[in-house]
């Protein structure tokens, strides 16, 4: 584990000499100046982080850098050489690798044939694997070449990309967001890796939203914001309050907690032994899992992704039916109602993802104010004919209520930035004051400055007397607005345990698979 | 140079009323090289093919008669297409609709009265319904395709009708042609004036614009739509998609089986062994051109009508094959398909490389 030791080591920038300097760089979408003149440049043997908003640049920038965008403007030159760097291939061949935030991994193939499948020539199999198990070990990443990829928890299929990488002896490693997937555990056995690479002379550009853990092993950062580097800096010498600051470029609004001591009243959702099978091969199979979540409070659900949040969230919705008393609403057992039904009860529901699945991207936003509101009594619907006056009007207040931007007036939902759009989804469903809120992901991809209205407005209906769960994969989130704390591992949940006496090393250790003991327990 | 697709942020609008026009821009600029090909005087070959038929009466009246059928299939199957349910086999559920629409006159021709008519056409919506339901009840069931289960059972009612009117339904004072018996009044569809249009036209009209009502302003509408762009939306709004996909073909059939029937009541008069010029594969492209909304659908059957009359007056005056209706048909579902890439993609011309290599694009 990396502690205190290795904040001590002196974080220097190593002054080695530079491995890629970026010079000007441009790239322009449209109207959207995506980046602007960025100058960046990354020493060999340095872990450098690349921070910003959402939408500030970052993804534009390490695509061109991987080959996979062509800047407008401006120059990259790699080990003093100017280079153009025009396809995914070239940049591997000099020495560039990524690891992506989404795996592009085959869940049917086995960890070497995916491996095999990113060189051109692969050669020997039973070479190719002994080569991954000996690179894996070596790096403290141990992976089985011969396991199907679909068996495999997500910090697993992180590895898989990582040693993909690696095999390829790259100079320059980007890495997109790494931890968001891992426990705190896995997370620091990364940061090993990645600290042991960097001693080796392989240059890393860390691109996070976690200024804690970018304190704690980057040497040195770059702070993108609206397409331009607005500050470069040494992350050591910062704080996390002063790093955010330059990133969104005016104080961060914490949120607040007016009354730590909530008023808790009746349980409003009670999920009692619920068990769902797997509708597929790589969905998770839901097992007895015990929870109440009680007006005035907010309870989450912590866990790495890809452990049954999203089965658990259709079950609680009414999307996938169960038995009828795995969940009550209001002391109501409906686990056999559809969604509709669940929502006359005062229930209210946010899906993890806002496009397709939270709003019809086609569709402009007041028509989709009426996809989760036509039963609802909110007047938009009598004798089957649908009232687009209400709609819009509905669509106006959620626009002002929860500040959603758009270029004009009732845009399509696809139009909207990903901030927004969240915004929008979950206003709709505040906007009714449910008594009884499930919300997957609230902030997934959001940034700060919305990220806090969107917590802040989760506490205040909480204290307002509703029950409020949340998932979540974001810890920071978790501690920040959780009363309490519950943790899902390969379906399984943990009980819920109090935020106050809750530490992440508890959640870390629940979610590597304790969870199945204690709900067990 | 190269060309490139661009992402537009939404819908363009401009482009949701252009691509059908510059489709049937490029429909006849293809038709009269097909012409030119051919031999024959290009300007001539459309003007015979697409001009000359709106100058006169009889031909006009031959564009509503062929209209109309048309326009009622392609309203059932913009119900299907918008929920993203591909029914291909409308012309089946015209044909089965016009056999159980046309039983009671045939069976039992004393049966005649007022009640003949109503229960001829109701019977007709059931059947098309009926057999439309087959291929939706595979999908929901067993997740079969529907594209190809619904397209087989075209062919199954065509030779059942075959049969028929061969055999048991043949009439038997017919000479032994196969052909059934002629319906009585009570079994005809009233005329419209003195040509061959019937009370068939005006019933399709209101079709079309309470389909047109439903679509923008009801629940239904509403759960239509969304189901087509996107079902898992729909299923968080508390719509089932089995339930849709029923409605949807059930809906289709209908609308199909009364055109059989109308069709065999006020234009054959009798049921013969073919009863249509392949409506219900002509309506896909209707129900396309138009839009998938009925307003454009009505303007499209009498398109699509008009290609049938110019390619028999081609045929007559030019000694072109009367084929060239369907390569024109064919064109126009082409091009009417193609052009829908512009209303949600831009066209640019660029000196650069792809925006990004395939297959890294997935996952940047």
């Amino acid at each position: 584990m990396a502690g205190e030791e290795d904040r001590t080591h002196a974080q220097k920038r190593p002054e080695t000499g530079t491995l890629l300097d970026a010079r000007g760089l441009t790239k322009r979408f449209g109207d959207i100046l995506a980046n602007d003149r960025v100058d960046l440049a990354i020493n060999t043997g340095e872990i450098h982080a690349l921070l910003g908003e959402n939408g500030a640049g970052k993804s534009t920038l390490v695509k061109m850098f991987y080959g996979s965008l062509e800047p407008d403007g401006g120059a990259i030159s790699w080990q003093g050489r100017t280079v153009a760097i025009t396809s995914p291939a070239e940049a591997r061949a000099l020495g560039i690798g990524m690891v992506f935030q989404h795996f592009s991994l085959f869940e049917a193939l086995t960890v070497a044939e995916n491996i095999a499948l990113a060189f051109p020539k692969p050669g020997n199999m039973r070479k190719l694997a002994a080569r991954i198990r000996e690179v894996s070990e070596d790096y403290g990443l141990p992976l089985d070449p011969d396991a199907v990829v679909a068996d495999l928890p997500v910090g697993i299929r992180q590895r898989i990309e990582i040693v993909r990488c690696l095999l390829q002896e790259p100079r320059l490693i980007i890495m997109d967001e790494p931890t968001s997937v891992l426990t705190p555990q896995e997370a620091d056995r990364l940061f090993l890796t990645l600290q042991r690479l960097a001693s080796e002379g392989c240059a890393v550009l860390y691109i996070s939203h976690r200024l804690e853990e970018v304190q704690r092993i980057c040497h040195h950062a770059t702070i993108l914001r609206h397409g331009k580097v607005v500050r470069e800096c040494d992350p050591t010498r910062e704080t996390a309050a002063s790093l955010a600051r330059m990133m969104v470029g005016t104080e961060v609004m914490g949120v607040s907690i007016t009354d730590h001591e909530p008023a808790i009243g009746r349980t409003r959702l009670a999920l009692r032994n619920l068990t769902s099978p797997a509708t597929n091969p790589f969905a998770t199979e839901l097992r007895g899992i015990n929870l109440d979540v009680r007006a005035g409070e907010v309870v989450a659900i912590a866990g790495v992704a890809g452990n049954g949040q999203g089965e658990l969230f259709d079950a609680v919705s009414g999307e996938v039916r169960v038995g009828p008393d795995m969940v009550c609403l209001d002391d109501g057992p409906c686990g056999n109602r559809d969604i509709t039904w669940r929502r006359r009860r005062n229930a209210a529901f946010v899906p993890e993802e806002r496009l397709g699945h939270g709003a019809v991207p086609g569709m402009k936003l007041s028509q989709n104010v009426i996809l989760t509101r036509h039963g609802t009594g909110d007047g938009l619907s009598s004798a089957g004919f649908l009232s687009s006056k209400m709609a819009v009007g509905i669509e106006q207040r959620i626009k002002k209520t929860y500040d959603v931007r758009m270029s004009h007036d009732d845009p399509e939902a696809r139009s909207l930035s990903g901030g927004n759009l969240q915004k929008f989804v979950v206003g709709r469903e505040l906007d009714r004051k449910p008594g009884i809120l499930v919300v997957n992901q609230p902030t997934w991809g959001v940034d700060a400055g919305a990220a806090a209205l969107i917590r802040q407005a989760l506490i205040d209906l909480a204290r307002s007397g509703s029950a409020v769960l949340v998932i979540s994969q974001d810890l920071d989130e978790i501690f920040e607005i959780a009363d309490r704390i519950a943790v899902i591992s390969r379906g399984h949940l943990s009980g819920a345990e109090d935020a106050r006496t809750m530490t992440r090393e508890r959640i870390g250790l629940l979610m590597a698979g304790d969870a199945e003991k204690a709900g067990a327990a | 140079m190269r060309i490139e697709l661009v992402k537009r942020k939404e819908q363009s609008r401009a482009m949701l009323l252009l691509s059908p026009l510059i489709a049937v821009g490029l429909t006849l600029i293809t038709a009269a090289l097909l012409f030119i090909v051919t031999g024959k005087d290009p300007a001539l070959g459309l003007y015979k093919f697409f001009i000359e038929p709106l100058t006169d009466t009889w031909s006009l009246q031959e564009i509503v008669v062929k209209a109309t059928p048309l326009i009622l299939i392609a309203c059932g199957l913009s119900v299907c297409f918008l929920s993203n349910n591909w029914n291909i086999g409308a012309e089946g559920q015209f044909v089965f609709g016009a056999i159980c629409g046309c039983f009671l006159p045939i069976l039992f021709p004393e049966f005649a009265n007022g009640a003949t008519l109503p229960l001829m056409l109701l019977f007709g919506a059931l059947g098309g319904a009926a057999w439309a339901f087959i291929p939706a009840i595979l999908k929901t069931r067993f997740n079969t395709n529907e594209i190809l289960t619904s397209l087989m059972l075209v062919y199954v009612a065509g030779l059942l009708l075959d049969y028929l009117v061969r055999g048991p339904w043949r009439d038997p004072g017919g000479f032994n042609f196969p052909e059934s018996r002629i319906f009585s009044d009570a079994a005809t569809l009233p005329a419209i004036g003195d040509g061959r249009m019937s009370l068939s036209a005006p019933i399709a009209l209101i079709v079309v614009v309470v389909l047109a009502i439903v679509l923008a302003r009801t629940m239904k509408g509403f759960e239509i739509r969304v189901m087509g762009e996107s079902p898992r939306a729909g299923s968080f709004a508390g719509f089932s998609a089995k339930k849709l996909t029923l409605f949807a073909f059930a809906f289709a059939g209908a609308m199909a089986g009364l055109a059989g029937t109308m069709e065999v009541s006020g234009s054959l008069n009798q049921l013969l062994p073919s009863i249509s010029p392949g409506y219900g594969f002509t309506a896909i492209i209707v129900a396309f051109l138009g839009r998938l909304n009925p307003v454009g659908i009505l303007v499209a059957g009498f398109i699509l009508a008009l290609s049938y009359i110019g390619g028999e007056a081609v045929q007559a005056s030019m000694g072109v094959s009367d084929k060239i209706a369907s390569v024109i048909q064919g064109l126009l579902l082409f091009y009417v398909l193609a052009c829908d890439t512009l209303i949600l993609y831009q066209v640019r011309l660029s000196r650069a490389r792809p925006a990004a290599i395939a297959g890294e694009a997935e996952h940047v």
